[in-house]
């Protein structure tokens, strides 16, 4: 039958012959791991990609390549210079929800509906807040603090770049004009990754939902397993995994 | 007659309430791992920004990026051998999954960052 229907798999039908199945995991287990390892792999070779491009530039004084700390240092409802702070927050959240999810996981081997109901709710609430504080860190990347001013131009190190992207302010003593956020090319890596990994969020936070909305209608329960809970969970703890090193490689290093 | 040509697998298994608990416990405690490391690297990063550990190039922020990279690749392996259950899985999907991934992406690493420098280097002579 078509998903895992029993966890009784006739090993010969299914592996071809044998006795033993050599990973111990189902199919539909094992194709999720294949996914998350191909997953990886472009991550890893984007990260790679802006591993290169800041080798290439960082020790060009003229390149005014960001450092990490200084890359976002603004928090909401104040002014205040905060390093870190923020993003330290995003991550939190992130990790959060991830161990909302495990116990969602583990309350499903116990076969207990409410339990996996409550902490796949705060799964999905949990990703959603994520999506949200992303959208307010871009847009203040993007317009500024105040709406007015892009941040970068608050920021030294990211006001003008020799890679086509030009900062000038106040065209002949009018308004300020700003042609670009800073150096073009940490701008398209940082929009690039952490704009993937945010269309990854928002993918984790549908499937959960979906998901959230079979284990309330009781599919899973009649299945005798949640085991459908356990591969979205996978996804959404690699989901968290990138943001660990997204979270190193933007802002820390 | 006993079939043995039925796979269980692990952790497809139920488990019981005691075994839960103990499965909590732990999860828990890596939830207040992985807390304190996201931490301490804020707490790094606002004592030793780069110009404060020496800049670009000298040994003291080097050490501090070295740092970065061991708490990273410790909270890394917290998820996915605990929060994704690879600890709990054979060795053999273990090491499918995690050596052909540590290979590739170290030598993609060393080979581009080896690159970068000459290509950085090339680009500066230019001018």
């Amino acid at each position: 039958m078509a998903g895992a229907a029993s966890k009784e798999i006739d090993s010969a039908t299914l592996w071809g012959g044998g006795y033993t199945s050599p990973f111990s995991v189902s199919y539909g287990k094992l194709m999720m791991w294949f996914f998350l390892v191909s997953d990886g792999l472009t991550f890893g070779g984007l990260l790679s990609a802006l591993g290169f491009a800041k080798f290439a530039n960082v020790n060009d004084a003229a390149s005014h390549w960001p450092t990490g700390e200084e890359v976002f240092t603004h928090l909401p409802f104040t002014h205040a210079h905060a390093p870190l702070i923020y993003v330290a927050l995003m991550t939190f959240i992130l990790i959060v929800s991830s161990v909302t999810m495990v116990l969602a996981v583990e309350a499903g081997h116990r076969m207990d509906k409410k339990a996996v109901i409550k902490w796949l709710l705060l799964t999905v609430v949990g990703g959603l807040i994520f999506l949200g504080s992303q959208v307010w860190e871009w847009s203040t990347f993007i317009a500024g603090p105040d709406g007015d001013l892009s941040t970068w131009y608050d920021n030294g190190t990211l006001s003008h770049s020799p890679y086509g992207g030009v900062f000038e302010a106040g065209g002949h003593g009018h308004e300020t004009i700003i042609h670009s956020y800073g150096p073009t090319l940490y701008a398209n890596f940082f929009f690039f990754i952490t704009g993937f990994h945010g269309f990854h969020v928002f993918t984790g936070v549908l499937f959960n939902f979906l998901v959230l909305r079979n284990v309330i209608r009781g599919v899973y329960h009649k299945r005798g397993h949640y085991e459908m809970v356990e591969k979205v969970g996978l996804y959404w703890h690699f989901v968290d995994l990138v943001w660990v090193f997204v979270f190193t490689f933007f802002y820390l290093v | 007659m006993v079939r043995d040509d039925i796979i269980e697998y692990s952790l497809d298994g139920h488990h019981s309430e005691e075994h839960g608990q103990k499965i909590r416990k732990k999860i828990w405690k890596v939830t207040a791992l992985l807390s304190i490391v996201t931490i301490i690297e804020v707490a790094i990063g606002w004592v030793l920004p780069r110009e404060a550990a020496g800049g670009l190039e000298s040994w003291g922020w080097f050490g501090v990026e070295v740092i970065y990279m061991v708490l990273t690749v410790l909270k890394a392996a917290y998820i996915i051998l605990v929060f994704m259950h690879l600890g709990d899985e054979r060795k053999a999907l273990r090491r499918m999954i995690l050596w052909p991934y540590i290979l590739f992406i170290l030598y993609l690493v060393f080979i581009l960052v080896t690159e970068a420098y000459h290509v950085g280097d090339a680009w500066m002579n230019l001018h």
